[in-house]
């Protein structure tokens, strides 16, 4: 099984539609990667099917970059 | 003219709903189609078949979320994601405010409303994904005008074409559209239940004096729904033979 900085790489690749090589563990996804807020939304939507975990809207705001994601599902996971 | 897209029609058994159905699957989309009855999707699924065309009957009632999710799943694995989402499913519970229950209002304001909300939201994550998707809401002349003993019919149908204003900021970006289509008087069980009397008044306000038909209303959703209707967005058309001119 991939690793969760691998797997998360891998749906921000998917949902913004950017290459591989931008998604750096400091991109943010506002303003590196040119998500909408739609965007951003989906992104936690996908996050939250892929690692099966529910993620509250008041923690969702302060997932701006890949690396507060990882650090969001590392925390998070069983 | 809509070939490859896979439209989801509420209410799809009998009037409008069902010339909906018919027309899009007449242009060739494949049409899902729903009742809320066993027999009512299968007698629709036949009428498809019947006419050669593409598509599936379901169960559903739209005021239940499960019920919605084992439809959407159902949809999903026969047909494929709805490109096109036709929010047609109402209801009728008709009273003087004074004397309307709650469960009246409830009963109207769930099927008639909240049932947009819940099947938008589940038809909006692949279309999102898809970058294109139709939703198209049957609202009501009542929804702008007002009737008398239909408070709560004229609420959900008024709450329905805000909900589409505000759906349609949200979802423009993805090229998804969200539109309603107000029918007037259309000639429908939901309308011969009206008295003889209250029909020839309200004929009497419209300036084309007749009730309108159910492919009337269909001819519009059709147009919203084809290439030719894409830039048009967050709008109300007016199908109701000049009786309300917005």
């Amino acid at each position: 099984m991939s690793s969760v900085v691998d797997r998360v790489r891998k749906i921000v690749v998917e949902q913004l539609g950017v290459k591989e090589e931008e998604v750096t563990l400091e991109a943010s996804f506002v303003d590196d990667l040119g998500a909408d807020s739609l965007d951003t939304v989906e992104l936690v939507m996908a996050l939250e099917e892929e690692f099966e975990t529910e993620i509250p809207d008041e923690d969702a705001e302060k997932i701006t970059t890949v690396q507060q994601a990882i650090d969001y599902i590392n925390a998070h996971q069983a | 003219m809509l070939k490859g897209e896979i439209a989801l029609v509420t209410g799809a058994s009998r009037g409008i709903g069902r010339a909906i159905a018919m027309a899009l699957a007449e242009q060739g989309a494949t049409v899902a189609g729903t009742a809320t009855t066993e027999a009512g999707a299968q007698g629709f699924e036949k009428a498809l078949s019947d006419a050669g065309y593409q598509g599936a009957g379901l169960v559903l009632n739209v005021g239940e979320p499960a019920s919605i999710d084992a439809a959407m799943s159902q949809v999903t694995e026969r047909l494929g994601a709805p490109s096109i989402l036709v929010n047609n499913a109402g209801i009728t519970r008709d009273n003087l405010l004074m004397r309307m229950k709650d469960d009246e209002w409830d009963a109207v304001i769930n099927t008639n409303l909240s049932s947009v909300f819940r099947l938008s939201k589940a038809c909006l994550r692949s279309m999102s994904k898809a970058r294109k998707g139709r939703i198209i809401n049957i609202a009501s002349v009542v929804g702008a005008m007002g009737n008398a003993g239909q408070a709560n019919y004229a609420a959900a149908k008024a709450g329905m074409m805000g909900f589409t204003k505000s759906l349609a900021r949200e979802v423009g970006s993805r090229s998804i559209t969200v539109n309603c289509v107000a029918p007037g008087f259309i000639d429908t069980d939901m309308t011969r239940e009206l008295p003889e009397a209250q029909r020839d008044a309200l004929l009497s306000t419209i300036p084309l004096a007749r009730f309108g038909q159910p492919e009337e209303i269909a001819s519009a959703v059709v147009f919203l729904a084809s290439p030719g209707g894409a830039y048009i967005t967050g709008e109300t058309i007016h199908v109701n033979g000049g009786m309300h001119m917005a």
